[in-house]
């Protein structure tokens, strides 16, 4: 179990120091910062062992959260918290800066005491959190002895998640479907590598304790559905099996707690009450039939020892009705170059010394289009023999369409105490796909 | 050097590093750095030229780059440029640069040496410096090739400047310390020893590490330095503390030359030159009075300079041990500082002190400090320190204060460092053994150690106290007495039941007269500690309860009857049930007279070096060195009892000594109980102890104390050869390789290949001990008249022979003529002092030189006529030894060189075989069958061989050789 927790700025100094088990004493705090942050080589591994004793660190913007125990941990579950802890600091202070951590210090050592008690994970939802710890000062006075009993209920009952008698005027409903494909790709256009992580964001306005049911285009639930249906129409379901899009196969997902997972484990429905506000409803991951939406095609050629030659084309790979945005190309030039020309047919492109890269941005692009960009890169001789390794080029956008294919095709939202139906709710969804690691070798 | 004008300033390098300074993450270093390295490209690829300041300012920054940890490849050119600017700073900058970011990279090395051989030879002293600075800083081969030939003339020129000659002195020692072999010496070395007179201190203080350093290579070529350095010490020391004025240090004139010159010194015996020496006495006499003048300066850079002097002055006297005045006054002086504040000075002092008690002059005087160097051992903090108090009581230890030194020690070990513990343990039981009047004490002061550091009591220290108590008869009763009061004790140390279990099983009647130590509470003590104990241990307490049924009948049933339970006699350890019945067998079957035989009172051991004292010389400590030199110097005199007791290395060289002690010192001699045990039972007994031997030597090494049997007299002459010799021969008639001798220490190995007359033979020493045999050497010889008839080349070995290690050597044989007799091998070394001597035959036989001769049936029988004359033929008639297999007779026969011919006897039971064989003057044709008669009863099996060849000799030979084969 976790032993303490510790958050440092970009400095090492320590800004949050909680130490929740008598086997980890002041000098972890030292060893953390002498071996890993100020460490000679850059530490990459976010799990450190230092003197028998584990660090689990995560990095925000210039802050350090790590994570200290001498127990075998499961590290997934360390990881989780630590993921799930800078959540909850952003939904109460906003960004994570040392400005912020400072200014919230009793706040955060407020939550510290109560998502985790003696080194074991607690109830870590915000919105369950806001009901008893808050910005306003000591509420104890005010409270009722009825309020905090309410509380206490709700946090220790059944569904900790969700308090009762919450009322709304308008039952309003998000959901977002955040995808972001990764790829690696050859020169000659070989998908090497290609997969797209994705999650179900919702944001629930809705009054009551509502059932809700959500459907997708889950390739096994679309193929139980047609095998039932072929006793009626055989002629519809084939159709239906025969178009690859319509279904997706889902490598593997997870789902936020208030999912019932044994109603998804017989009859793969998932089904729940939400928790009120935003929070994330499930998390996937598929590695068959991604649209990519953009093809690089890049053309390098040597002149000399002292120039190189470069041709980068890009095709968007969508429907002509969609438009993508946010791209950038990044095309790392060797650490040897003295001068870079550059010429594009749209956006803006620019060579940056200190990225020891060409960047290429184009703010907006339609489906089924192609764009280039050619530069002349110039070479300072050098005494080294090692030729140039050739890093990928990368890229990023952002498109209106879940690349994995996945579709919603239903939320249907049951209240049966109060008499609002599914049809009163108002349902907003979003399908927003941006680009993880999209490298493509040249 | 000349001062750095403010326009160079550089401020764009100023900015550069503030903004990396001021960078929040290591990401944002990088992205800097990289925007920095991209403009530094840019600026070299520009077509227009740089001027030197800003060429001076980019490599600047590529520097500052490179030390943070980034690589460069690129600006060496600029960089080599700046060497021929002018300004003394882009000089600096660009050598500074190569001297970091060079490698050996070989266009720019040439444009740099040149650059570098411009420099040299202006004459500009800034810039022959900054050259000298560089090549010292580099310091490479290529360096050393370039310039070691001019770097010396500059040294002794006479027109060189100061401030060059102190760097080129030292650039040529940094040279010499890579490369020695490309630093010749030549005229300028007697010039080099010269500039100890010159007027600089700076100059004198450079070259004098120089000198230093080449003398301890070469001492005769700079001998002349001593008298040099003598005086200009002399000047030193006798100058006041303002007379050197640069070079005086808080007072102190000139410290770090001082030491240096007391240092180099130390290289030389002390100066024949009376009127040298005498100046160089009085030197020393001054810098010991100033030692005693009180200090001109509280700082401690004062006292620190000053003492550093008096410590290399006392390592100067120390070195002559000549001058029993100064030996004594520096003696003084350390004891002053054995209480001084600074631990520094108080572990400096107990060193020197150290080697000070090993000469003659000041032993004395450094034994009136004892008491202090008692107390330093006893509540110093620094373990070091104590280490060094330890070292320095068994140094100045001597028959007048051994009790006090011994006791001191014990009762220091009880709260000793765990990590001195077993040294010290190793001092206590040398100490206590050399220097005992009284052997009762000796055995208390054992028992004392073994119960207070049982587990730091190394094996050699027990088996040394039982072979002093087996020696000294006047000691064994009150031994048995002790270590029977010891073991009463409710936890004994198990190196204490080993030693009580010995001393009682030899010794327990002595005080069996005692009802309290009667032999049945004797055994019962002893016995309640067995199931304790590890097997070896076991295994000596088995022994000793035999030896308890010889020296006490009554016990014998009590015994028999533990020998008998089932956790002795089916024991899953091999030694102890092997050890457990034959026991039992021992005592029931032999009577008291064999039993007396058999378990009689262990004989005196052989004299021989203290196996302890070897350990200690082998633990590779300060203290171990000490222990050396005390040793040679005191060889013979103050060693307790040397002459009579023949302890004196020269005594036990004669000596035959026994080459590792044996964990069981009772080692069971099985033969002479075989040999007279009663007929009427022997068989079964015959039986029992035929197992013996083999497993003891096979299974148990360390069993065969008594029974191995070492090489009778080890003289410096070659020993005869081993009576087994012949047998060893015998072995090798039919094969080439295999192990041709073994004993505890050695073995020897053989490879061996031969083509017609010329024979190659690899011979492989073993040392199968840990410890090294020193002098090793063989030679080989030919007897009789076998040099006319055989002709052997060897190559000398190694003298040194590591512990577990193997060498090699290569004996290339020539077969002149035919020959009867064995080349011989003789091997000498010394194992722990004692000298070995062993000589054996080399299995070359006339047989390894046939070459098989395939014929068919006809062709033989027609030669086999040719050979028909009475004096070709030699025929023996031999019973078989082993049965006769026919697959074994043919492996053998293949082996022994000649080709097996198949289907030639009408018989085909018969082995029919042809050869040549090749010698240098003639060829003999060999013919040779072989008749078993296979139908016979097992154990008449017999053989007929017969042999023909051209020469009776060979033929005769052969015979021989072969018959004993089979």
């Amino acid at each position: 179990m976790i032993g303490g927790l510790f958050i440092y700025n970009h400095k090492g100094e320590v800004l949050i120091s909680r130490v929740y088990r008598d086997d980890i004493g002041r000098n972890a705090v030292d060893a953390f910062r002498v071996n890993v942050i100020h460490a000679r080589q850059q530490v990459r591994s976010p799990v450190t062992n230092i003197a028998r004793t584990s660090f689990f660190h995560v990095k925000r913007a210039n802050i350090w959260l790590a994570a200290v125990t001498k127990q075998n941990v499961n590290a997934a579950m360390v990881f989780e918290f630590l993921y799930k802890m800078c959540d909850v600091m952003a939904a109460y202070f906003g960004k994570i800066s040392e400005e912020n951590i400072k200014n919230n210090f009793v706040l955060i050592y407020e939550l510290l005491d109560e998502i985790l008690d003696f080194g074991y994970p607690q109830n870590s939802e915000t919105g369950a959190l806001k009901t008893f710890i808050t910005q306003q000062g000591i509420k104890g006075q005010h409270q009722t002895k009825e309020e905090q009993s309410q509380i206490t209920s709700q946090v220790t009952g059944q569904i900790g998640w969700r308090r009762e008698g919450i009322k709304y005027r308008r039952n309003e409903l998000f959901l977002d479907v955040l995808e972001s494909v990764n790829l690696l790709m050859s020169p000659q256009g070989q998908v090497l590598s290609a997969h797209v992580s994705g999650r179900v964001v919702m944001k629930s306005y809705l009054s009551g304790m509502p059932e809700c049911k959500f459907g997708m285009n889950d390739k096994i639930v679309i193929d139980k559905a047609g095998k039932g249906a072929t006793s009626d129409e055989a002629g519809k379901s084939e159709l239906g099996g025969s178009s690859g899009k319509q279904s997706i196969a889902i490598d593997d997902c997870t789902f936020h707690q208030c999912v019932r997972l044994s109603k998804f484990d017989s009859e793969r429905s998932i089904s729940f009450i939400p928790p009120d506000g935003e929070y994330e409803l499930m998390r996937y991951r598929t590695t068959k039939d991604i649209i990519l939406p953009f093809r690089v095609i890049p053309l390098v050629r040597e002149v000399g020892r002292t120039k190189l030659e470069v041709k980068v084309v890009i095709k968007s790979n969508f429907k002509p009705s969609l438009l993508a945005q946010k791209i950038e190309v990044r095309i790392p030039t060797p650490l040897n170059t003295s001068g870079v020309q550059v010429i594009c047919m749209k956006g803006k492109a620019k060579y940056k010394a200190s990225e020891n890269a060409i960047v290429w941005k184009i703010k907006r692009m339609a489906g089924m289009k192609e764009s280039q960009i050619s530069a002349e890169i110039e070479l300072l001789p050098t005494n080294d023999k090692k030729k140039w390794a050739r890093p990928p080029i990368s890229m990023n956008f952002e498109v209106p369409f879940a690349p994995s294919g996945l579709k919603v095709r239903y939320l249907k939202v049951f209240e049966s105490k109060l008499n609002y139906s599914d049809h009163d709710v108002i349902k907003w969804v979003r399908y927003i796909g941006r680009s993880g690691i999209y490298e493509t070798r040249c | 050097m000349p001062a750095v004008s403010k326009g160079d300033g550089m401020r764009g390098l100023a900015v550069f590093i503030s903004d990396i300074r001021n960078c929040k993450s290591k990401e944002a270093e990088i992205k800097r750095i990289n925007k920095e390295l991209a403009n530094i490209r840019s600026k070299f690829k520009g077509d227009k030229a740089l001027d030197g300041y800003s060429k001076k300012k980019y490599v600047c920054k590529l520097l500052f780059i490179f030390l943070l940890g980034h690589d460069i490849d690129f600006g060496h050119m600029e960089a080599v440029n700046l060497l021929s600017s002018n300004k003394y700073t882009e000089k600096q900058i660009g050598y500074l640069f190569i001297s970091v970011l060079v490698n050996s990279n070989s266009e720019l090395i040439r444009l740099i040496n040149n650059a570098i051989k411009n420099d040299l030879s202006s004459r500009n002293p800034t810039f022959m410096c900054l050259a000298l600075h560089c090549i010292a800083n580099v310091g490479s081969r290529e360096m050393a090739e370039a310039f070691a030939g001019e770097i010396p003339r500059i040294l002794v020129a006479g027109d060189t400047m100061d401030s060059v000659k102190q760097s080129a002195a030292l650039c040529l020692l940094r040279l010499y310390k890579t490369c020695p072999d490309l630093v010749l010496m030549g005229e300028w070395t007697s010039r080099v020893v010269h500039l100890l007179n010159d007027q600089h201190m700076g100059v004198v203080t450079a070259a004098i590490s120089l000198i230093t350093c080449l003398s301890q290579k070469n001492p005769d070529e700079f001998k002349t330095c001593v008298s040099l350095a003598v005086s200009r010490l002399s000047r030193i020391v006798s100058s006041a503390s303002t007379d050197l004025q640069d070079y005086t240090y808080y007072f102190v004139p000139a410290p770090w030359l001082s030491c240096k010159l007391l240092r180099l010194l130390q290289c030389y015996p002390p100066p024949e030159d009376g009127a040298v020496k005498g100046r160089l006495v009085e030197c020393l006499e001054t810098i010991l009075n100033k030692a005693q003048e009180p200090p001109k300066s509280k700082k401690v850079q004062h006292s620190n300079a000053k003492n550093a002097i008096l410590f290399e002055a006392i390592a100067l006297i120390i070195h002559y041990d000549s001058e029993p005045n100064l030996l004594v006054r520096a003696c003084n002086q350390l004891g002053q500082f054995l209480q001084h504040r600074e631990t520094n000075l108080r572990y400096l002092a107990l060193e020197s002190m150290c080697t000070l008690a090993s000469s003659e002059f000041s032993h004395e005087a450094v034994k009136t400090h004892i008491e202090t160097v008692i107390n330093a051992l006893k509540t110093e903090r620094d373990v070091s320190v104590r280490q060094r108090a330890a070292d320095l009581l068994y140094a100045m230890c001597d028959r007048s204060n051994a009790k006090q030194i011994v006791a001191e020690m014990l009762s220091y070990l009880e709260t000793a460092d765990y990590s001195i513990r077993e040294e010290m343990v190793l001092k206590v039981a040398i100490l206590a053994e050399k220097y005992a009047v009284d052997y009762s004490w000796y055995v208390d002061t054992i028992l004392n150690l073994i119960r207070i550091a049982g587990d730091y009591v190394s094996e050699e220290v027990w088996y040394r106290v039982i072979q002093i108590v087996i020696n000294r008869d006047d000691v064994q009763g009150y031994a048995a007495k002790t270590v029977f009061e010891a073991l009463q004790a409710p936890a004994c140390h198990e190196n204490m039941v080993k030693v009580g279990g010995y001393i009682l099983g030899e010794f327990g009647n002595l005080i069996a007269g005692d009802p309290r130590s009667s032999p049945l509470v004797q055994f019962n003590l002893l016995h309640s500690k067995f199931h304790l104990c590890s097997v070896p241990t076991r295994a000596l307490l088995l022994s000793a309860y035999i030896k308890f049924i010889n020296l006490f009948p009554e016990t014998k049933s009590t015994i028999q009857e533990v020998l008998r339970c089932d956790s002795q006699i089916r024991n899953s350890d091999v030694e102890l049930q092997q050890r457990a019945v034959e026991y039992l067998k021992l005592s029931s079957i032999a009577s008291t007279d064999v039993l007396a035989t058999v378990l009689e009172e262990m004989p005196p051991f052989p004299e021989r070096e203290s196996s302890i004292l070897a350990k200690l010389k082998k633990k590779k400590g300060p203290g171990a060195v000490s222990v050396e030199l005390e040793d040679g110097k005191r060889e013979g005199g103050e060693l307790n009892g040397g002459g009579e007791r023949g302890d004196t290395p020269a005594m036990s060289a004669s000596n035959a000594s026994t080459p590792s002690p044996s964990a069981d010192l009772l080692g069971l001699r099985p033969a002479p109980a075989v040999g007279s045990a009663p007929p009427s039972v022997g068989s079964l007994l015959v039986d029992v102890f035929s197992e013996g031997p083999a497993a003891a030597s096979a299974g148990v090494n360390d069993d065969g104390f008594l029974s191995s049997a070492p090489p009778p007299a080890a003289s410096e002459e070659p020993a005869p050869p081993l009576p087994e010799a012949e047998d060893l021969l015998n072995k090798f008639v039919c094969k080439n390789n295999g192990v041709l001798f073994e004993n505890q220490l050695l073995q020897i190995g053989i490879k061996s290949e031969y083509r017609q007359n010329l024979g190659r033979m690899y011979l492989f020493y073993g040392n199968k001990t840990s410890v090294q045999f020193v002098s090793f050497s063989t030679a080989v010889s030919c007897p009789g008249e076998l040099p006319t008839q055989l002709n052997l080349q060897t190559k000398t070995v190694e003298p040194l022979i590591e512990g577990g290690a193997q060498v090699q050597q290569v004996v290339n044989i020539e077969c002149l003529t035919d020959f009867i007799d064995a080349p011989l091998l003789n091997i000498k070394f010394r194992y722990g002092g004692a000298l070995q001597n062993i000589t054996l035959k080399l299995p070359v036989t006339i047989n390894k030189f046939f070459q098989p001769t395939e014929m068919v049936s006809q062709e033989f029988f027609q030669r086999w006529k040719q050979l028909s004359q009475p004096q070709q033929e030699a025929q023996k008639i031999f019973k078989s030894g082993h049965g006769i297999d026919t697959e074994v007779v043919k492996a053998k026969l293949l082996g022994l060189g000649t080709a097996l011919l198949e289907n030639v006897d009408p018989n085909p039971e018969n082995f029919v075989c042809a050869g040549v064989i090749q010698t240098k003057g003639q060829q003999v044709g060999c013919l040779l069958r072989l008749e078993p008669n296979a139908q016979a009863q097992p154990g008449e099996q017999m053989y007929r061989l017969t042999l023909r060849s051209s020469k009776d000799t060979v033929s005769k030979r052969i015979c021989d050789l072969l018959s004993e084969q089979f």
